[in-house]
């Protein structure tokens, strides 16, 4: 798309949803929303990116390797933190019974591993959406 | 009246019958590959509410403990969370079927199914 | 004819279903049987188990995160089947480019 306001309004508004999106992905355990949705909106961000921009410049902003290591390194990440709870004497993803730290409830660093669950999931979630997107336009 | 009544107790759930049977209707009657999708992601949205609407609980809110706060009813939050699965999983069915009929399309020129067919078939007798 | 037909079928199949849906438990009261003993561990107990106040990131990510794990590896399988599927024509088209400007 070729128009000057849809570009100059998207270059405004794409940081806003991507700090939303990262907002969403790391309040997870406290507020409403998790890895899934913020994913969802970071990846939303960068579709929207792609269609007023096209698909160029926009795989030059994210390209395919960084999406390829974003995707396999969200669920590495996910295995990595289970097996953290094997190795502090817990089972597989075990979260109290690791000995990870709690904190208390409210705050933003509390609740053990939900947080870096939740951060591998939004990364694995938003990477799937864009790879997806931009391998099904790709077609040329 | 009593037919009424419980028709408004189980509004939600005619709902996602209803929408249910819009999507089957869809998928059996059309021959567009792209428009079977839309059925099929119909009957898929049907379940969901399906689900989210049996863990609906009257002047409940979210589940979200209040820290701190009063005593308030939650909603089942267990409907919720499993229909997370669900809605990762219709994502990850369209995108496969998405992509397989952007082959078809680019080996036989055309969605309809039943073009499809007649030129498969054409093929086969050649 | 052929939606006439469809048409009659699904109209049956829907009122079926409403027959059958119309004896279940009425929308949101709290004697619902799914809300069981369960949802109530899981509303009681998840601040003293995990201290996250959000009852649904604890019961996706700590109580039933194995769940979780098979979920991101259908993410990561529907990818690879998209790629698999879309990427071969590519590479044909390079190779039979290759092999023409060969010969």
């Amino acid at each position: 798309m070729d128009d000057l306001i849809v570009k100059t309004i998207i270059r405004l508004i794409v940081p806003f949803i991507q700090l939303y999106g990262i907002f969403i992905i790391l309040h997870g355990h406290i507020s409403p929303g998790g890895g899934f949705s913020g994913g969802a909106v970071l990846g939303a961000s960068i579709i929207l990116y792609t269609l007023s921009f096209g698909l160029k410049k926009a795989s030059k902003k994210l390209p395919h390797k960084v999406s390829q290591v974003m995707e396999s390194g969200g669920i590495l990440w996910y295995m990595f933190v289970g097996l953290l709870g094997i190795i502090f004497g817990g089972s597989f993803l075990a979260n109290k019974g690791a000995g990870f730290f709690m904190g208390e409830a409210g705050n933003l660093l509390s609740a053990g591993i939900i947080p870096l669950l939740t951060i591998g999931i939004g990364i694995k979630v938003a990477s799937t959406m864009v790879t997806l997107f931009h391998t099904i336009i790709e077609e040329d | 009246m009593e037919v009424l009544n419980s028709i408004i107790e189980h509004i939600n759930y005619i709902g996602a019958v209803a929408l249910f049977v819009i999507g089957l209707y869809t998928v059996l009657t059309h021959t567009n590959l792209l428009k079977k999708v839309i059925g099929i992601n119909i009957m898929e949205t049907s379940i969901f509410l399906f689900f989210v609407s049996i863990g609906y609980v009257h002047d409940g809110v979210s589940p979200i403990i209040n820290l701190g706060g009063d005593r308030v009813i939650y909603v089942n939050p267990l409907p919720s969370a499993l229909i997370l699965t669900g809605i990762v999983v219709a994502v990850s069915i369209t995108a496969y079927s998405l992509s397989l009929i952007m082959k078809l399309y680019e080996a036989y020129g055309t969605m309809d199914i039943d073009e499809i067919m007649e030129l498969r078939s054409e093929a086969t007798n050649e | 004819m052929k939606k006439l037909m469809f048409m009659v079928v699904l109209t049956g199949l829907f009122l079926l279903l409403v027959t059958s849906i119309l004896k279940m438990p009425a929308l949101g009261s709290l004697n619902n049987p799914s809300y069981n003993e369960v949802s109530h561990y899981y509303l009681e107990n998840t601040i003293e188990d995990t201290s996250a106040p959000n009852v649904i990131a604890a019961v996706i990510t700590d109580y039933r995160a194995f769940d979780t794990l098979g979920e991101t590896t259908v993410l990561f399988t529907s990818i690879a089947a998209v790629i698999s599927v879309l990427q071969i024509s590519h590479k044909n088209h390079n190779k039979k480019k290759v092999e023409k400007h060969h010969g």
